[in-house]
């Protein structure tokens, strides 16, 4: 295998695991909270349609990652509504977020373009190289020529660590996620810190969305998102809700599934379907193997009512 | 956890489930409006295409309802043991996989053989699927809800494997397998309709998962571990890990029949994309059912009218397809939201000294 291969293959792990990043980390805020939501996925794909929709009418990509992170919050929203504010249970919720996001984004795709779908072209968000950076050999370009969103994901990572163990108001958040009585009783407001901490992962998700038509497809296609709302939930034990280690998890998510490229370049003749399996045999196996040490937080996915 | 969405009697169950009806065509209505559509013309579209006449019924409605009756039962007895069984999808696809590999290998088997063969495999093929993240549960306490959808990608994967290689048609042009034997077909259930005896066996296992839940031994641990696992430990001397276990696989099993039916009852054949994400729709079948055999009976032929009528719908009003999900979307809210509403007013009246 060329260098050049190798390359394409680091490029394209790098791309792949982008949208998984930015998703999955919003998802560790939200988690660390005491909520999984895993309508995550809805979220991602009306960020995607939001973004679409909003780099036409403003005639420019970057404010398309604004109304798909707009569009990521409010299906967050409408799950937080359920799950936080009537106490429904959070699995169930966002299930049905799921599926709701994706039909409503395909009713409105089908009713704004068509059944058929015209081929949508889309201002794009073009690869940003930084200098550099971005000729440091073989990793330079896979991470620093891509699109300015796969930077906001860098950048986040620190941010998002150090907002989480580092502040009073990360100690309050994972409070609410360790335990919620305490935190209340210590004044904390536990369903408006989890609040905040959907709404953020759903706008997070969003971005990725918009990440995904706007970087990537350069169009948006009914289920564009492809169960990568699933994967990010699965990132996020991977990463043991630590968004420094989320960041890596979705990476190496992102460099199994390029890894078609790279055993079709090896000479390996493997079916295309068992290639499309195997990032998420390859996540089973690593949740399998060394996840059991981790723990989730202590009152994931429990309903909190306040007393007062 | 089931608990609180699996209302304690039928008559309840049949109220939540009928305001979710009623909440949801409100809603839709609202949604179908602001889209710019007339309701009125898409219920008329809806009504014609499910139970527009008698063969439209038994032939569409009552057979798209098949493999959402195996999978909502399915997802009803896992969510009844507190098991989060996301994978009915994949469990579904892997029945279907199994249940086509006999058909196209035994064919030498009289049909009376072949076709129970044919079932239990697809039956063993799903507690196989399922056999996965119950382990990961049990042995290394991995929550199922993560697990069981990586599997359904994993199931959908194989399938379109299977199309494409090992199981692909002698012509190898389309990814589909070869038509299985007569032999290997399930045989119609009303003659002259193209509904087959698996809406039957649907039917049957729902009365048997009836008369378990309620009267048996391990009915009853079930709906303990349901409840609380470490208070069936401590106060009912249950072990929850067997219960998971056992209620897991059938589950998967179950849904399983779903893929089996479908491919040895209606298309004789394994497509890549057999089912229209009927593992996660059976999520609402189960819940709007009340997590009960007899109500998911009801909501499973409900959903079947919908995705009968959604064609129609499309066809004749021009309301793209894809409403059904949010259709589906909005009736699980909707059952939540009232659910939560019934719980809080009989939170209020106990506190009041009511009950």
């Amino acid at each position: 295998m060329s260098q050049v291969e190798l390359t394409l293959f680091l490029e394209s792990a790098v791309r792949l695991g982008i949208p998984l990043a930015l998703a999955a980390m919003g998802e560790t805020i939200t988690e660390r909270s005491g909520v999984i939501n895993i309508g995550l996925e809805g979220s991602i794909i009306a960020g995607a349609l939001g973004g679409a929709l909003g780099a036409l009418a403003f005639e420019g990509a970057g404010l398309g990652v604004m109304s798909g992170a707009m569009a990521g919050m409010l299906v967050g929203l409408v799950f937080a509504a359920f799950a936080i504010g009537l106490g429904a249970d959070q699995i169930i919720t966002g299930t049905a977020v799921t599926i709701g996001g994706l039909g409503m984004t395909g009713a409105i795709y089908q009713a704004r373009f068509g059944a058929t779908g015209t081929e949508l072209s889309l201002p794009t968000l073009a690869p940003v190289a930084i200098p550099v950076l971005s000729e440091i050999p073989l990793v330079g370009s896979a991470l620093f020529a891509q699109a300015p969103t796969a930077y906001f994901a860098y950048l986040m990572a620190p941010i998002a660590w150090y907002l989480l163990f580092k502040t009073a108001w990360g100690l309050e958040l994972r409070a609410t996620g360790e335990a919620p009585a305490a935190a209340e009783a210590a004044g904390v407001r536990v369903r408006l810190v989890r609040l905040v901490a959907t709404l953020f992962g759903g706008a997070m998700a969003g971005i990725a969305g918009a990440h995904l038509a706007l970087a990537h497809a350069g169009t948006f296609a009914e289920n564009m998102s492809a169960g990568k709302g699933f994967i990010a939930i699965a990132v996020v034990v991977l990463g043991r809700w630590n968004p420094i280690l989320v960041l890596f998890a979705a990476l190496f998510f992102g460099a199994a599934s390029a890894l078609q490229f790279f055993l079709q370049a090896l000479g390996f003749d493997l079916a295309y379907q068992i290639f499309l399996a195997f990032p998420y045999v390859l996540t089973l196996a690593a949740l399998a193997g060394w996840v059991g040490k981790s723990r989730a937080p202590a009152a994931l996915a429990l309903p909190w009512e306040p007393h007062r | 956890m089931s608990a609180g969405i699996a209302p304690a009697r039928a008559r309840e169950a049949a109220l939540l489930g009928l305001g979710a009806v009623t909440l949801t065509l409100g809603a839709g209505s609202v949604l179908l409006l602001l889209g710019g559509y007339d309701p009125a013309a898409a219920g008329a579209a809806m009504l014609r295409g499910s139970v527009g006449s008698w063969n439209t019924f038994v032939s569409i409605t009552l057979v798209r309802s098949v493999p959402l009756l195996f999978a909502g039962l399915a997802v009803a007895l896992a969510f009844r043991a507190g098991v989060w069984n996301i994978g009915a999808e994949g469990q579904l696809y892997a029945g279907a996989v199994g249940g086509v590999w006999v058909a196209l290998t035994f064919t030498g088997l009289p049909s009376p053989l072949l076709v129970p063969a044919v079932l239990v495999a697809s039956g063993l093929a799903g507690g196989l699927w399922a056999l996965v993240p119950t382990l990961m549960r049990l042995r290394l306490g991995i929550g199922e809800v993560i697990t069981t959808i990586l599997m359904n990608f994993v199931g959908i994967y194989m399938a379109a494997w299977m199309v494409h290689g090992p199981l692909q048609e002698q012509r190898g042009v389309f990814p589909q397998t070869d038509r299985i034997i007569e032999a290997a077909r399930l045989p119609a259930l009303i003659p002259g309709t193209r509904l087959h005896i698996g809406f039957g066996l649907a039917l049957v296992i729902a009365a048997v998962l009836a008369v378990m839940l309620r009267r048996s031994r391990f009915g009853f641990q079930i709906r303990a571990v349901g409840a609380s696992p470490e208070a069936a430990a401590v106060a009912g001397r249950i072990n929850p890990a067997r219960v998971v276990f056992i209620s897991f696989l059938a589950s998967g099993a179950i849904a399983g029949l779903a893929g089996g039916a479908e491919v040895s009852g209606l298309t004789y054949a394994l497509y890549e994309d057999l089912s229209d994400g009927w593992g996660y729709t059976a999520i609402a079948v189960a819940l709007l059912g009340g997590l009960r055999p007899g109500g998911v009976v009801v909501t499973a032929i409900f959903f079947g009218a919908l995705q009968a009528g959604a064609g129609a719908m499309q066809r004749d009003a021009g309301i793209p397809a894809a409403w059904v999900d949010v259709v589906e979307a909005l009736v699980i809210l909707a059952v939540l939201g009232l659910d939560r509403v019934r719980a809080a007013r009989a939170a209020t009246s106990t506190v009041e000294g009511g009950a």
